[in-house]
This record gives structure tokens, sequence and C-alpha cells, in this order.
């Protein structure tokens, strides 16, 4: 079965020079992209916690009355939403890499303690949760003063009332924008390949430079991932937003 | 009304294919040459990172052996000469696009590649892989490379023969600058790339502290190309005579030394072979 799989694509290249799905009959090429997706995998689903983490406690630290707080966090979105990613990535590996402290296995080699992968986790991460601060910060200002007043009363200290009153409702509001955000860092990782992590676009890029005929289907390969990936993101958020309904709050 | 629109479409498609088999059969339409003698202007894609082949001059102009080359092309055309920057991950699909008319790129003339775009005899340049490595590790072989972390450029073909056989780790950027300069914080101990390319960064003085200490392997004759429709008709056929004037009239050594390349044993060859039977007589 299997067998007759691979040698359709094998016919097909065959008859076609130019579509050769290179990665259904040979298992090498296979392994690529299987270690490509696992790692596009990986550096999603930590950005997007990370980010939200960061988007979180950024938009908290911004109700807090500390000029100084609020000034180093709105420094902190100026610059991370301002600049793009691509250059935060090649700034961060390339310019910053070099004050990390290192390790030498040989005596020769200087491996950084944060891997490329690690510079790219970080960039993407604090380029995403720039914009999830503002994004929270629209929401928690999307709560009345009165409700924020009425928690007060209750005797809520800060942290409680964001943590119980405000934070549970200006999520709700927060997410139609949130899941627009996460859906552009899961495709903001391919840039990452600049910094040579070995995501889905670096191992596609290898493969179709190994092979040059195989550049539609990589190219068709990536655009599949992709949309299926996104659709799956973009799916659990809409499920998400439903669970979360409180009925007569919001749309 | 039915009919006649129901005939006119079934006319219409029937002669679609009619004209798909006329344009099939017929060989040569040698529409790009054509296009070129036309306008009077060619399309040179070329490098302008691969020092000295094809790098921009301090002034940003983009000089080198393959520019040199181009416009002996545009000369013998008498055509004017357009050059585009290519990569190596890009350089094919802009001459199948018809971004570029034609490319003289460094690259590697290889069975797969002969699929996507025409690549003309004789091939004018050859080069092997090779590394560039810190004198202070004084690596002496190949297998020194297994498990360790090496650089390398995206597009390059030897990358996957290096991790194939030696085992090396092989780190991809996309650019050249960015892989030595990562062999320069010591991310990795070794780049991996053209042995001809190697010796010219060595010589440039901005590597002191590297050598190149293994000998180089998969000798790999370059090749230029025009669109793979074109290849058997006018461009393929002008480009292989220019070539093979450019072996026999010593032009490749004499651009080879102007561009202090070190001397390749291929064009001594090359030379020789086309002899002409009448010199000196």
């Amino acid at each position: 079965m299997l067998g007759s799989f691979s040698q359709f694509f094998l016919d097909l290249y065959e008859s076609n020079p130019k579509w050769n799905f290179i990665y259904f009959y040979d298992p090498k090429q296979a392994d690529r992209v299987l270690e490509g997706l696992w790692t596009t995998l990986e550096l999603s689903v930590v950005c997007v916690i990370f980010s939200v983490v960061i988007g979180v406690a950024g938009a908290w630290l911004q109700t807090l009355p500390n000029r100084l707080v609020r000034m180093v966090v709105q420094g902190y979105i100026q610059f991370f939403r301002n600049t793009p990613p691509l250059i935060q990535l090649m700034f961060f590996y390339f310019a910053l890499g070099q004050f990390t402290p290192t390790y030498s296995p040989d005596g020769w080699l200087e491996i950084p303690i944060i891997s490329n992968v690690g510079w790219a986790i970080i960039s993407l991460s604090f380029f995403a949760g720039a914009f999830n601060v503002e994004i929270f910060r629209a929401g928690i200002e999307a709560i009345p003063e009165s409700t924020k007043e009425a928690s007060e009363s209750l005797g809520f200290s800060r942290l409680q009332t964001y943590r119980y009153i405000v934070l549970p409702l200006a999520f709700r509001v927060s997410l139609p924008a949130l899941n627009n955000n996460l859906v552009n860092l899961v495709k903001t990782t391919t840039q990452a390949l600049v910094i040579a992590v070995p995501e889905l676009l670096y191992q596609m890029v290898s493969i179709y430079n190994d092979y040059s005929t195989s550049m539609n289907a990589c190219m068709l390969l990536l655009f599949v991932v992709y949309i299926v990936l996104v659709g799956i993101l973009v799916f659990g958020m809409q499920r998400w937003e439903r669970a979360m309904n409180i009925p007569g709050y919001g749309s | 009304m039915k009919v006649i629109i129901k005939s006119f479409l079934l006319g219409s498609l029937v002669s679609l294919f009619t004209l798909g088999s006329v344009v099939s059969a017929a060989q040569c339409t040698n529409d790009v040459w054509n296009k070129v003698m036309k306008r009077g202007k060619v399309v040179v894609g070329v490098k302008a990172d691969y020092k000295p082949w094809g790098y921009r001059s301090t002034s940003g102009e983009l000089i080198g052996m393959e520019i040199d080359m181009a416009k002996d092309v545009a000369a013998a055309m008498n055509v004017d000469l357009e050059l585009v920057p290519v990569q190596s991950s890009n350089r094919m699909q802009f001459l199948e696009q018809g971004k570029i008319d034609m490319m003289i790129a460094t690259m590697s003339d290889r069975v797969d590649r002969r699929k996507i775009v025409g690549i003309t005899q004789p091939n004018y340049y050859t080069s092997g892989t090779n590394i560039m490595s810190p004198k202070a590790l004084g690596l002496s072989s190949w297998e020194d490379l297994r498990g360790k972390p090496v650089c390398g450029k995206q597009g390059a073909f030897y990358n996957k023969i290096v991790a194939d056989r030696y085992g090396a780790k092989i780190i991809a950027f996309t650019g050249n600058a960015e892989a030595k300069q990562a062999l320069r914080d010591k991310k990795c101990i070794a780049w991996v790339y053209d042995d001809s390319s190697i010796m010219s960064d060595l010589s440039s003085g901005e590597f002191d502290d590297f050598e190149m200490p293994l000998a180089s392997e998969d000798d790999n004759p370059w090749g230029l190309a025009v669109p793979l429709a074109e290849k058997d008709c006018i461009f393929g056929h002008f480009m292989s005579g220019i070539t093979y004037n450019m072996h026999q009239s010593g032009r490749l050594i004499e651009l080879e030394q102007k561009h202090g390349i070190q001397s390749t044993n291929y064009l001594v060859i090359q030379k020789y072979r086309n002899k002409d039977w009448l010199e000196g007589k």
C-alpha cells in the first residue's frame, strides 16, 4: 500500500519533473519534514504561551500607580512593537548573543547558553507579547470603573481585583484581538529561518535546494501545513471564546 | 442561439488545443533571444555576495569575474547589459520566470538543475568543497567534523553531502556574511563552502587565524544557464560558442588572473584541449 503510494509520486516526478514530491518517497527527506514540523510546533506553542503570559503581566503592570513601572512597560512595547521581528531575531542572535555566557566542549567552540532556538523563542515571544499587552490593556479599559470600585468596596486588594474581577472580564473582551495576534505569531515563526532555526521553512528550503525539482512540491506542503496549523489554532480559540461566553456580557 | 454559443465555445476550445499542439511541435521559438534583440538589452543574473566572481565594489557597483563575462556576452550580442543580483536559492526561479534572460551565478552544474534551467556546455569554471576553520583547532580530516556544528550557506548542494557522509551538523544561514560571522563568533567549528571562495577570503587578510586544512572534495564544474526551452536554440548555441571561445582564447584564464583568483587547473586543461591546431603556424 505504502509502496504504491510512493510509487505514484515517483511516477509523477518521471512525467512532470517540476512536481517532485520527494518527501513522499524518500524517507530521509520525510524525516527532515517531520523534524521541521516538530520544531515549528514547539516554537509556536512555547511562544504562544509565553507571549500570553507577557501580555497578562504587562497589562497588569500598566495598571499600577507607579509611573516608573508604567514607563518601563511602555518602553518595552515601543521597542518590540515598532521594530521588524526579522531584525529583532538577527540583533538578538548575532549582537546580544556575543554577550551571553558560553561553554566550550572542545576548547575552541563557544556555545552560547542561549541557542538560536532559545533566541527565537525570546524574540518572538516578546514581539507578540508587546502586542498582547496592548490587546489586554484595551480589554481592561473596557471594564467600567464602577465595577472596580465595587470590588474595592468589597475589600478586594488591587491584585485580587485584577485577578478575580478585571482579568476574567477583560480576557473575554480581548479574545478576538488575541486570536488575530496569535495567528500572526505562528506565521512569524518562519522568520526564525534567518538565524538557522531548523523549523519547517528552513527544512523545506534545504530540501528544495538539494533537489531543485522539488520546489513546487515544497511550497505546496508549506502552504497546506500552515493552513492546517493556523486552522487548528483558530478553531481552538473560537471554541474557547464560546466556552467563556457569559450570557448577556459582550456580544 | 444556444447552439451558436455552444459551437463557438467548442470551436474556441478546439482551436486552443490545436494551438497548444502547434506551439509544442515547433522546436525553437527563440522567444527570449528575440526579446533580448528587440529591446536591445540582455538581463543577466549574477551574484552580489561572492567575491571575486560577483560582488559589490566600495561604491556599490557590481564587479567580478562573472560580471566581466556578462559584459563580454552583451558586447558580442551588441546589446546593453543589465545586471540583476541573484541568490543561490532563487537564481533558477528568476530564470524560469523570465526575471532574468540568463545567469552566470557560480552555479554548480547538477543533474537535478539541468531539468529546471538550460545549462550550456562547456562548463566555464569548477570548484570543490572545502572548509575554513580556525588554525587553533588544527583539523586534519573530514572525519573531524563528525557530530560537530558546521556553518553553511542555504542553497549549497554539498551541505547535504557533508552531513550525510561525515555526520557534520550543518547550520545553514541565508547569507555568507551571517555564516562567516557565526564562525567568528565560535558558534561552529568550520564554514563549509566552495574552495575557490574560501581561498579568496583567506587571501583578503580578514581571516588570518583561519585556514583551509582539508583536501577539496566533490570537484564540480560550474554552469551558466539560459531558459530551458532555448538551450538547443539560438541562445544556448550562442552561449556554448562564446564559452568555447573564452576557453580557447585564454580569456577565462586572463579574467581569473585579473581578479586575483588562484589559478585553476581546469581552465588550463580546457585551453589545451580546445587548442587551435593552426595556432603559431
